[in-house]
Protein backbone atom coordinates (compact mmCIF):
# COMPACT_ATOMS: atom_id res chain seq x y z
CA UNK A 1 0.00 0.00 0.00
CA UNK A 2 1.45 3.41 -1.21
CA UNK A 3 1.63 6.46 0.50
CA UNK A 4 -1.35 8.15 -0.65
CA UNK A 5 -3.01 5.03 -0.17
CA UNK A 6 -2.40 4.55 3.43
CA UNK A 7 -3.14 8.73 3.98
CA UNK A 8 -6.78 8.13 2.40
CA UNK A 9 -7.65 5.37 4.80
CA UNK A 10 -6.07 6.94 8.30
CA UNK A 11 -7.72 10.59 7.86
CA UNK A 12 -10.77 9.11 7.79
CA UNK A 13 -9.88 6.82 10.64
CA UNK A 14 -8.56 9.92 12.66
CA UNK A 15 -12.14 12.00 12.08
CA UNK A 16 -14.03 8.66 13.62
CA UNK A 17 -11.68 8.37 16.22
CA UNK A 18 -12.42 12.51 17.42
CA UNK A 19 -15.99 12.20 16.85
CA UNK A 20 -15.80 9.20 19.09
CA UNK A 21 -13.93 10.39 21.76
CA UNK A 22 -15.32 13.65 21.98
CA UNK A 23 -19.06 11.70 22.45
CA UNK A 24 -17.40 9.53 25.07
CA UNK A 25 -16.00 12.43 26.83
CA UNK A 26 -19.47 14.38 26.66
CA UNK A 27 -21.64 11.38 27.34
CA UNK A 28 -19.27 10.63 30.80
CA UNK A 29 -19.09 14.73 31.71
CA UNK A 30 -22.88 15.37 30.97
CA UNK A 31 -24.27 12.25 32.95
CA UNK A 32 -27.02 11.73 30.07
CA UNK A 33 -28.50 8.61 30.56
CA UNK A 34 -27.77 5.84 29.11
CA UNK A 35 -31.28 4.98 27.19
CA UNK A 36 -30.99 8.49 26.19
CA UNK A 37 -27.51 8.60 24.52
CA UNK A 38 -25.34 5.97 25.30
CA UNK A 39 -21.38 6.15 25.38
CA UNK A 40 -19.81 4.76 22.53
CA UNK A 41 -18.16 2.07 25.08
CA UNK A 42 -21.81 0.76 25.87
CA UNK A 43 -22.84 0.49 22.29
CA UNK A 44 -19.72 -1.52 21.69
CA UNK A 45 -20.29 -3.50 24.52
CA UNK A 46 -23.93 -4.24 23.41
CA UNK A 47 -22.54 -4.84 20.00
CA UNK A 48 -20.33 -7.67 21.43
CA UNK A 49 -23.02 -9.10 23.78
CA UNK A 50 -25.45 -9.89 21.12
CA UNK A 51 -22.79 -10.27 17.86
CA UNK A 52 -24.87 -13.25 17.16
CA UNK A 53 -27.83 -12.08 16.61
CA UNK A 54 -26.43 -9.04 15.17
CA UNK A 55 -24.51 -10.56 12.48
CA UNK A 56 -27.76 -12.95 11.09
CA UNK A 57 -29.90 -9.83 11.09
CA UNK A 58 -27.14 -8.03 9.55
CA UNK A 59 -27.51 -10.59 7.28
CA UNK A 60 -30.59 -10.65 6.22
CA UNK A 61 -30.53 -6.83 5.87
CA UNK A 62 -27.90 -6.87 3.60
CA UNK A 63 -29.32 -9.94 1.30
CA UNK A 64 -33.05 -7.47 0.90
CA UNK A 65 -30.85 -4.85 -0.20
CA UNK A 66 -28.40 -6.57 -2.24
CA UNK A 67 -31.11 -8.63 -4.38
CA UNK A 68 -33.28 -5.27 -4.43
CA UNK A 69 -30.50 -3.29 -5.55
CA UNK A 70 -29.57 -5.61 -8.08
CA UNK A 71 -33.58 -6.04 -9.83
CA UNK A 72 -33.54 -1.85 -9.67
CA UNK A 73 -29.97 -1.97 -11.16
CA UNK A 74 -31.25 -4.55 -13.87
CA UNK A 75 -34.33 -2.75 -14.26
CA UNK A 76 -33.14 0.91 -14.19
CA UNK A 77 -30.42 0.19 -16.83
CA UNK A 78 -32.76 -1.55 -19.02
CA UNK A 79 -35.51 0.82 -18.95
CA UNK A 80 -33.45 3.49 -18.92
CA UNK A 81 -31.70 2.43 -22.35
CA UNK A 82 -34.94 1.94 -24.02
CA UNK A 83 -36.72 5.03 -23.20
CA UNK A 84 -33.31 6.60 -24.23
CA UNK A 85 -33.53 5.30 -27.82
CA UNK A 86 -37.14 6.40 -28.00
CA UNK A 87 -37.37 9.85 -28.29
CA UNK A 88 -41.42 9.37 -27.66
CA UNK A 89 -40.92 7.49 -24.59
CA UNK A 90 -38.04 9.96 -23.10
CA UNK A 91 -40.71 12.60 -23.81
CA UNK A 92 -43.71 10.87 -21.92
CA UNK A 93 -42.28 8.63 -19.51
CA UNK A 94 -39.25 10.59 -17.50
CA UNK A 95 -41.33 13.18 -16.45
CA UNK A 96 -43.81 10.68 -15.09
CA UNK A 97 -40.70 8.85 -13.38
CA UNK A 98 -39.80 11.84 -12.16
CA UNK A 99 -43.29 12.15 -10.70
CA UNK A 100 -42.97 8.97 -8.88
CA UNK A 101 -39.29 9.69 -7.62
CA UNK A 102 -41.67 11.84 -5.14
CA UNK A 103 -43.58 9.49 -3.35
CA UNK A 104 -41.80 8.98 -0.03
CA UNK A 105 -41.25 5.05 0.12
CA UNK A 106 -42.77 5.34 3.73
CA UNK A 107 -45.90 6.53 2.50
CA UNK A 108 -45.77 3.94 -0.24
CA UNK A 109 -45.03 0.83 1.81
CA UNK A 110 -48.06 -0.11 3.46
CA UNK A 111 -49.68 -0.67 0.14
CA UNK A 112 -47.39 -2.62 -0.93
CA UNK A 113 -48.06 -5.47 1.68
CA UNK A 114 -50.89 -5.95 -0.65
CA UNK A 115 -49.06 -7.05 -3.20
CA UNK A 116 -45.88 -9.10 -1.52
CA UNK A 117 -45.09 -11.32 1.04
CA UNK A 118 -44.47 -9.81 4.53
CA UNK A 119 -40.49 -10.64 5.44
CA UNK A 120 -37.86 -10.69 2.87
CA UNK A 121 -40.02 -10.09 -0.13
CA UNK A 122 -40.95 -6.36 1.27
CA UNK A 123 -37.65 -5.54 2.03
CA UNK A 124 -36.42 -6.62 -1.70
CA UNK A 125 -39.59 -4.57 -3.50
CA UNK A 126 -39.18 -1.34 -0.88
CA UNK A 127 -34.98 -1.50 -1.62
CA UNK A 128 -36.05 -1.82 -5.67
CA UNK A 129 -38.37 1.28 -5.63
CA UNK A 130 -36.12 3.36 -3.67
CA UNK A 131 -33.29 2.00 -5.69
CA UNK A 132 -34.78 2.80 -9.51
CA UNK A 133 -35.02 5.92 -9.76
CA UNK A 134 -31.22 7.39 -9.65
CA UNK A 135 -30.15 4.25 -11.70
CA UNK A 136 -33.33 5.12 -14.18
CA UNK A 137 -32.24 9.02 -14.40
CA UNK A 138 -28.45 8.60 -14.60
CA UNK A 139 -28.98 6.28 -17.25
CA UNK A 140 -31.07 8.32 -19.40
CA UNK A 141 -29.20 11.80 -18.63
CA UNK A 142 -25.65 9.16 -19.14
CA UNK A 143 -26.77 8.27 -23.07
CA UNK A 144 -28.91 11.40 -23.44
CA UNK A 145 -25.62 13.60 -23.02
CA UNK A 146 -23.31 11.53 -25.63
CA UNK A 147 -20.89 13.73 -27.52
CA UNK A 148 -22.78 15.47 -30.80
CA UNK A 149 -19.18 14.91 -32.80
CA UNK A 150 -19.25 11.04 -31.91
CA UNK A 151 -22.89 11.03 -32.54
CA UNK A 152 -22.39 12.16 -36.12
CA UNK A 153 -19.78 9.82 -36.75
CA UNK A 154 -21.96 7.12 -36.11
CA UNK A 155 -24.29 8.45 -38.39
CA UNK A 156 -21.83 9.11 -41.09
CA UNK A 157 -20.82 5.21 -40.97
CA UNK A 158 -24.72 4.79 -41.31
CA UNK A 159 -25.12 2.78 -37.84
CA UNK A 160 -28.76 1.38 -37.06
CA UNK A 161 -29.89 3.07 -33.58
CA UNK A 162 -29.31 -0.48 -32.10
CA UNK A 163 -25.47 -0.86 -33.40
CA UNK A 164 -24.72 3.11 -32.14
CA UNK A 165 -26.84 2.20 -28.80
CA UNK A 166 -24.13 -0.78 -28.18
CA UNK A 167 -21.27 0.39 -29.76
CA UNK A 168 -21.75 4.16 -28.54
CA UNK A 169 -24.58 5.28 -26.08
CA UNK A 170 -24.13 2.76 -23.87
CA UNK A 171 -20.21 2.54 -22.87
CA UNK A 172 -20.60 6.30 -23.12
CA UNK A 173 -22.99 6.55 -20.51
CA UNK A 174 -21.29 4.19 -18.24
CA UNK A 175 -19.84 6.90 -15.80
CA UNK A 176 -22.92 8.58 -14.90
CA UNK A 177 -24.66 5.24 -14.84
CA UNK A 178 -22.05 4.34 -11.76
CA UNK A 179 -23.04 7.76 -10.48
CA UNK A 180 -26.49 6.60 -10.54
CA UNK A 181 -25.62 3.07 -9.02
CA UNK A 182 -23.83 4.42 -6.21
CA UNK A 183 -26.13 6.53 -4.79
CA UNK A 184 -28.72 3.96 -5.42
CA UNK A 185 -26.74 1.72 -3.21
CA UNK A 186 -27.02 3.55 -0.27
CA UNK A 187 -31.09 4.02 -0.73
CA UNK A 188 -31.25 0.56 -1.34
CA UNK A 189 -30.33 0.08 2.61
CA UNK A 190 -32.73 2.81 3.55
CA UNK A 191 -35.59 1.24 1.39
CA UNK A 192 -34.48 -2.35 2.56
CA UNK A 193 -35.19 -1.25 6.44
CA UNK A 194 -38.06 0.69 5.74
CA UNK A 195 -39.44 -2.43 4.18
CA UNK A 196 -38.57 -4.36 7.06
CA UNK A 197 -40.03 -1.54 9.34
CA UNK A 198 -43.28 -2.06 7.55
CA UNK A 199 -43.63 -5.92 7.58
CA UNK A 200 -42.47 -6.61 11.19
CA UNK A 201 -41.60 -10.37 10.74
CA UNK A 202 -39.35 -11.06 13.59
CA UNK A 203 -38.19 -14.49 15.45
CA UNK A 204 -35.02 -16.00 14.99
CA UNK A 205 -34.44 -14.35 11.54
CA UNK A 206 -35.21 -11.00 12.59
CA UNK A 207 -33.61 -8.33 10.31
CA UNK A 208 -31.82 -5.27 11.50
CA UNK A 209 -35.12 -2.52 11.33
CA UNK A 210 -36.80 -5.37 13.51
CA UNK A 211 -34.19 -5.40 15.79
CA UNK A 212 -34.23 -1.76 15.84
CA UNK A 213 -37.91 -1.49 16.45
CA UNK A 214 -37.63 -4.37 18.93
CA UNK A 215 -34.66 -2.70 21.17
CA UNK A 216 -36.93 0.74 20.62
CA UNK A 217 -39.72 -1.36 22.70
CA UNK A 218 -37.52 -2.42 25.36
CA UNK A 219 -35.44 0.42 25.82
CA UNK A 220 -32.14 -0.99 24.65
CA UNK A 221 -31.02 2.11 23.07
CA UNK A 222 -27.13 0.84 22.91
CA UNK A 223 -28.81 -1.88 20.87
CA UNK A 224 -30.16 0.45 18.75
CA UNK A 225 -27.37 2.17 18.16
CA UNK A 226 -25.52 -1.35 17.47
CA UNK A 227 -28.03 -2.10 14.63
CA UNK A 228 -28.22 1.26 13.15
CA UNK A 229 -24.23 1.33 12.80
CA UNK A 230 -24.61 -2.79 10.98
CA UNK A 231 -27.20 -0.57 8.54
CA UNK A 232 -24.56 1.73 7.79
CA UNK A 233 -21.90 -1.15 7.29
CA UNK A 234 -24.40 -2.89 5.08
CA UNK A 235 -25.16 0.57 2.53
CA UNK A 236 -21.34 1.02 2.68
CA UNK A 237 -20.38 -2.59 1.70
CA UNK A 238 -22.99 -1.76 -1.10
CA UNK A 239 -21.43 1.57 -1.94
CA UNK A 240 -18.22 0.31 -2.04
CA UNK A 241 -18.53 -2.72 -4.00
CA UNK A 242 -20.81 -0.73 -7.17
CA UNK A 243 -17.41 2.06 -6.76
CA UNK A 244 -15.00 -0.73 -6.88
CA UNK A 245 -16.77 -2.14 -10.20
CA UNK A 246 -17.65 1.34 -11.64
CA UNK A 247 -13.74 1.95 -10.92
CA UNK A 248 -12.59 -0.97 -12.90
CA UNK A 249 -14.83 -0.17 -16.11
CA UNK A 250 -13.89 3.17 -16.38
CA UNK A 251 -10.04 3.56 -14.42
CA UNK A 252 -8.28 3.73 -18.16
CA UNK A 253 -10.01 5.93 -19.98
CA UNK A 254 -12.61 8.52 -18.18
CA UNK A 255 -11.35 11.52 -16.89
CA UNK A 256 -12.85 10.81 -13.30
CA UNK A 257 -10.90 7.97 -12.33
CA UNK A 258 -7.67 9.13 -14.28
CA UNK A 259 -7.74 12.65 -12.98
CA UNK A 260 -8.19 10.52 -9.07
CA UNK A 261 -5.13 8.73 -10.10
CA UNK A 262 -3.04 11.55 -10.89
CA UNK A 263 -4.16 13.63 -8.18
CA UNK A 264 -3.38 10.58 -5.45
CA UNK A 265 0.18 11.08 -7.66
CA UNK B 1 -10.13 13.18 -75.41
CA UNK B 2 -12.10 12.08 -72.91
CA UNK B 3 -12.08 13.08 -69.35
CA UNK B 4 -12.65 11.15 -66.06
CA UNK B 5 -16.01 11.70 -64.39
CA UNK B 6 -15.46 14.04 -61.19
CA UNK B 7 -16.20 12.00 -58.00
CA UNK B 8 -17.27 14.96 -55.87
CA UNK B 9 -19.87 17.55 -57.63
CA UNK B 10 -21.61 20.36 -56.32
CA UNK B 11 -24.00 21.53 -58.71
CA UNK B 12 -25.62 25.22 -57.88
CA UNK B 13 -25.93 24.05 -54.15
CA UNK B 14 -27.95 26.28 -51.08
CA UNK B 15 -27.75 25.55 -47.85
CA UNK B 16 -30.66 27.90 -46.27
CA UNK B 17 -31.06 27.47 -42.52
CA UNK B 18 -33.97 28.56 -40.38
CA UNK B 19 -33.93 32.48 -39.82
CA UNK B 20 -33.26 33.00 -43.58
CA UNK B 21 -29.55 32.17 -43.48
CA UNK B 22 -27.67 30.80 -46.29
CA UNK B 23 -24.55 29.25 -45.44
CA UNK B 24 -24.32 27.74 -49.13
CA UNK B 25 -25.23 30.02 -51.82
CA UNK B 26 -25.48 28.39 -55.06
CA UNK B 27 -21.92 26.75 -55.33
CA UNK B 28 -20.96 25.34 -58.49
CA UNK B 29 -17.77 22.64 -58.02
CA UNK B 30 -16.30 19.75 -59.76
CA UNK B 31 -13.00 18.05 -58.27
CA UNK B 32 -11.22 15.54 -60.50
CA UNK B 33 -10.75 12.09 -59.24
CA UNK B 34 -7.75 12.14 -57.19
CA UNK B 35 -7.65 15.79 -56.70
CA UNK B 36 -6.79 17.90 -53.95
CA UNK B 37 -8.85 20.55 -53.31
CA UNK B 38 -8.21 23.36 -50.48
CA UNK B 39 -11.47 25.51 -49.35
CA UNK B 40 -10.52 28.87 -47.05
CA UNK B 41 -12.76 31.50 -46.31
CA UNK B 42 -13.19 33.85 -43.35
CA UNK B 43 -14.77 32.09 -40.52
CA UNK B 44 -18.69 31.64 -41.29
CA UNK B 45 -18.16 31.92 -44.80
CA UNK B 46 -20.06 28.40 -45.58
CA UNK B 47 -16.67 25.94 -45.62
CA UNK B 48 -17.96 23.69 -43.43
CA UNK B 49 -21.13 23.74 -44.52
CA UNK B 50 -19.90 23.07 -47.94
CA UNK B 51 -17.92 19.83 -46.46
CA UNK B 52 -20.83 18.45 -44.32
CA UNK B 53 -23.14 18.50 -46.86
CA UNK B 54 -20.63 16.67 -48.75
CA UNK B 55 -20.42 14.03 -46.42
CA UNK B 56 -24.07 13.39 -46.19
CA UNK B 57 -24.43 14.92 -42.73
CA UNK B 58 -26.62 17.51 -44.11
CA UNK B 59 -28.87 18.08 -47.30
CA UNK B 60 -29.04 20.98 -49.50
CA UNK B 61 -31.90 22.72 -49.89
CA UNK B 62 -31.30 23.78 -53.61
CA UNK B 63 -29.08 22.13 -55.84
CA UNK B 64 -27.61 18.65 -56.20
CA UNK B 65 -24.40 17.05 -54.32
CA UNK B 66 -22.69 13.67 -55.58
CA UNK B 67 -20.00 12.12 -54.09
CA UNK B 68 -18.06 8.96 -53.90
CA UNK B 69 -19.73 5.63 -55.95
CA UNK B 70 -21.69 3.10 -55.37
CA UNK B 71 -18.70 1.35 -53.92
CA UNK B 72 -17.78 3.68 -50.78
CA UNK B 73 -19.04 6.71 -49.23
CA UNK B 74 -17.33 9.95 -48.45
CA UNK B 75 -14.60 9.72 -45.57
CA UNK B 76 -13.61 12.68 -42.81
CA UNK B 77 -11.30 13.73 -40.49
CA UNK B 78 -13.14 15.88 -38.83
CA UNK B 79 -11.11 19.51 -36.34
CA UNK B 80 -11.32 17.36 -33.69
CA UNK B 81 -10.30 13.46 -33.62
CA UNK B 82 -13.42 12.02 -32.19
CA UNK B 83 -11.88 8.69 -30.56
CA UNK B 84 -13.98 6.71 -28.67
CA UNK B 85 -11.96 6.92 -25.43
CA UNK B 86 -12.93 3.67 -24.06
CA UNK B 87 -11.03 1.95 -27.26
CA UNK B 88 -8.28 0.72 -27.75
CA UNK B 89 -6.30 2.54 -30.79
CA UNK B 90 -7.37 0.30 -33.37
CA UNK B 91 -10.34 -0.63 -32.27
CA UNK B 92 -10.95 3.15 -32.92
CA UNK B 93 -9.61 3.07 -36.35
CA UNK B 94 -11.49 -0.44 -37.33
CA UNK B 95 -14.38 1.26 -35.99
CA UNK B 96 -16.16 1.98 -39.84
CA UNK B 97 -15.25 -1.29 -41.12
CA UNK B 98 -16.86 -2.59 -37.73
CA UNK B 99 -20.50 -0.66 -38.72
CA UNK B 100 -20.13 -2.27 -42.13
CA UNK B 101 -20.06 -5.98 -40.90
CA UNK B 102 -16.59 -6.49 -41.62
CA UNK B 103 -15.36 -9.50 -39.59
CA UNK B 104 -12.78 -8.71 -36.50
CA UNK B 105 -9.21 -10.68 -38.34
CA UNK B 106 -10.09 -8.87 -41.46
CA UNK B 107 -10.77 -5.39 -39.88
CA UNK B 108 -8.18 -5.27 -37.82
CA UNK B 109 -5.24 -6.48 -40.31
CA UNK B 110 -7.07 -3.28 -43.01
CA UNK B 111 -6.40 -1.18 -39.36
CA UNK B 112 -2.84 -2.19 -38.45
CA UNK B 113 -2.12 -1.42 -42.32
CA UNK B 114 -2.95 1.94 -42.05
CA UNK B 115 -1.50 2.65 -38.46
CA UNK B 116 1.93 1.14 -39.81
CA UNK B 117 1.72 3.35 -42.99
CA UNK B 118 1.04 6.45 -40.71
CA UNK B 119 4.12 5.10 -38.37
CA UNK B 120 1.42 4.33 -35.61
CA UNK B 121 2.02 0.91 -35.13
CA UNK B 122 3.22 0.50 -31.64
CA UNK B 123 0.19 3.02 -30.56
CA UNK B 124 -1.89 0.28 -31.82
CA UNK B 125 -2.84 -1.22 -28.45
CA UNK B 126 -2.87 2.19 -26.44
CA UNK B 127 -5.87 4.01 -25.18
CA UNK B 128 -6.57 8.06 -27.12
CA UNK B 129 -6.36 9.43 -23.80
CA UNK B 130 -2.79 8.00 -23.85
CA UNK B 131 -2.09 9.96 -27.20
CA UNK B 132 -0.60 13.71 -27.44
CA UNK B 133 -3.13 15.93 -29.60
CA UNK B 134 -1.04 14.92 -32.84
CA UNK B 135 -0.87 11.84 -32.60
CA UNK B 136 -4.85 11.62 -31.78
CA UNK B 137 -5.53 13.62 -34.90
CA UNK B 138 -2.92 10.97 -36.82
CA UNK B 139 -5.25 8.39 -35.93
CA UNK B 140 -8.45 9.75 -36.91
CA UNK B 141 -7.02 10.37 -40.34
CA UNK B 142 -5.74 6.89 -40.22
CA UNK B 143 -9.33 6.25 -39.48
CA UNK B 144 -10.76 8.41 -42.18
CA UNK B 145 -8.69 6.04 -44.55
CA UNK B 146 -8.88 2.49 -43.63
CA UNK B 147 -12.25 2.07 -45.94
CA UNK B 148 -9.92 3.58 -48.80
CA UNK B 149 -12.85 5.71 -49.74
CA UNK B 150 -13.06 7.85 -52.85
CA UNK B 151 -13.92 10.97 -51.77
CA UNK B 152 -11.97 12.18 -48.53
CA UNK B 153 -13.47 15.22 -46.39
CA UNK B 154 -10.89 16.95 -44.35
CA UNK B 155 -12.39 19.37 -42.11
CA UNK B 156 -9.48 21.74 -40.64
CA UNK B 157 -8.11 18.63 -39.28
CA UNK B 158 -5.02 20.86 -38.06
CA UNK B 159 -6.68 23.84 -36.48
CA UNK B 160 -5.94 22.20 -32.97
CA UNK B 161 -2.53 21.46 -32.84
CA UNK B 162 0.91 23.59 -32.55
CA UNK B 163 2.50 24.67 -35.72
CA UNK B 164 4.90 21.96 -35.70
CA UNK B 165 2.55 19.00 -35.37
CA UNK B 166 0.22 21.22 -38.11
CA UNK B 167 3.69 20.68 -40.68
CA UNK B 168 3.85 17.12 -39.37
CA UNK B 169 0.15 16.43 -40.01
CA UNK B 170 0.24 18.41 -43.27
CA UNK B 171 3.08 15.97 -44.45
CA UNK B 172 1.04 12.91 -43.56
CA UNK B 173 -2.07 14.22 -45.33
CA UNK B 174 0.23 14.47 -48.36
CA UNK B 175 1.41 11.06 -47.68
CA UNK B 176 -2.09 9.28 -47.49
CA UNK B 177 -3.80 11.40 -50.23
CA UNK B 178 -0.72 10.17 -52.76
CA UNK B 179 -1.02 6.80 -50.72
CA UNK B 180 -4.65 6.30 -51.37
CA UNK B 181 -5.14 8.64 -54.48
CA UNK B 182 -8.49 9.62 -53.39
CA UNK B 183 -10.38 12.92 -54.20
CA UNK B 184 -9.78 15.22 -51.40
CA UNK B 185 -11.57 18.63 -50.40
CA UNK B 186 -9.76 20.39 -47.50
CA UNK B 187 -11.97 22.78 -45.30
CA UNK B 188 -8.67 24.98 -43.73
CA UNK B 189 -8.30 28.47 -42.49
CA UNK B 190 -4.81 28.22 -42.99
CA UNK B 191 -3.74 29.83 -46.53
CA UNK B 192 0.31 28.36 -46.57
CA UNK B 193 -0.88 24.86 -45.87
CA UNK B 194 -3.63 25.07 -48.71
CA UNK B 195 -1.12 26.44 -50.57
CA UNK B 196 1.40 23.67 -49.35
CA UNK B 197 -1.18 21.03 -50.05
CA UNK B 198 -3.92 21.52 -52.71
CA UNK B 199 -3.65 21.53 -56.33
CA UNK B 200 -6.31 24.07 -56.30
CA UNK B 201 -7.62 26.72 -53.53
CA UNK B 202 -11.03 27.69 -53.73
CA UNK B 203 -11.53 31.06 -51.57
CA UNK B 204 -15.35 31.24 -50.38
CA UNK B 205 -17.72 34.77 -49.44
CA UNK B 206 -20.81 34.76 -47.88
CA UNK B 207 -21.56 31.16 -49.06
CA UNK B 208 -20.63 31.79 -52.60
CA UNK B 209 -17.28 31.10 -54.03
CA UNK B 210 -15.27 34.01 -54.61
CA UNK B 211 -12.25 32.68 -56.72
CA UNK B 212 -10.82 29.34 -57.54
CA UNK B 213 -7.36 29.71 -57.98
CA UNK B 214 -5.27 27.10 -59.67
CA UNK B 215 -2.10 26.58 -57.55
CA UNK B 216 1.14 26.72 -59.99
CA UNK B 217 3.35 24.96 -58.67
CA UNK B 218 4.93 21.73 -59.29
CA UNK B 219 4.72 19.21 -56.09
CA UNK B 220 7.85 18.14 -56.02
CA UNK B 221 9.05 21.68 -56.10
CA UNK B 222 7.17 23.20 -53.07
CA UNK B 223 9.32 24.65 -49.99
CA UNK B 224 7.65 26.52 -47.61
CA UNK B 225 10.49 29.09 -47.47
CA UNK B 226 10.84 29.43 -51.81
CA UNK B 227 9.72 32.73 -53.21
CA UNK B 228 7.38 30.91 -55.72
CA UNK B 229 5.76 29.49 -52.86
CA UNK B 230 5.15 32.74 -50.94
CA UNK B 231 4.11 34.59 -54.02
CA UNK B 232 1.73 31.65 -54.38
CA UNK B 233 0.11 32.41 -50.80
CA UNK B 234 0.70 36.18 -50.91
CA UNK B 235 -1.96 35.41 -54.25
CA UNK B 236 -4.14 33.53 -52.44
CA UNK B 237 -4.02 36.29 -49.41
CA UNK B 238 -5.11 38.90 -51.79
CA UNK B 239 -7.68 37.08 -52.87
CA UNK B 240 -8.70 36.27 -49.17
CA UNK B 241 -8.44 39.93 -48.51
CA UNK B 242 -10.82 40.61 -51.10
CA UNK B 243 -13.46 37.97 -49.77
CA UNK B 244 -13.22 38.88 -45.98
CA UNK B 245 -13.80 42.80 -47.82
CA UNK B 246 -16.31 41.41 -49.04
CA UNK B 247 -18.11 39.65 -45.89
CA UNK B 248 -17.03 42.69 -44.06
CA UNK B 249 -19.36 44.98 -46.50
Amino acid sequence: MNASAVRAVVWPLVGIVIVLGVWQIGVALSGVAPYLLPAPTAIAHAMWQNREMLASAMGRTALGAAIGFTCAAAAGILLGSVIALIPFLRRSLYPLATVLQMVPVVAVAPLLQLWVDNGLPMAILSAAIVALFPVLAATIDGQASVDPGLRELFKLHAASPLRRWWKLDFPWSVPTTVTGLRIAAGLAVIGAVVGEFVSGYGGARAPLGIVIQAAMRDARTDLVFAAVALTTVVGFALFGAVSLIGWLLVRRWHASAVNESEDRR
Amino acid sequence: MTRDPPTLQFDRVAREFSGGLRAVDGVTLSLAPGSLTAVIGPSGCGKTTLLRLAAGLDSPTEGRVESGSARSSPSVCFQDPRLLPWRRVIDNVALPLELAGVPRAQRHESALGVLQAAGLARAARMLPAQLSGGMRMRVALARALVTQPQVLLLDEPCSAVDEFTRMQLDAEILRTWRACGATTLLVTHSVSEAVWLADRVVVMSRGRVHADHAVRLERASRERGDAAFIGEVEECMRLLAAASGKEAA
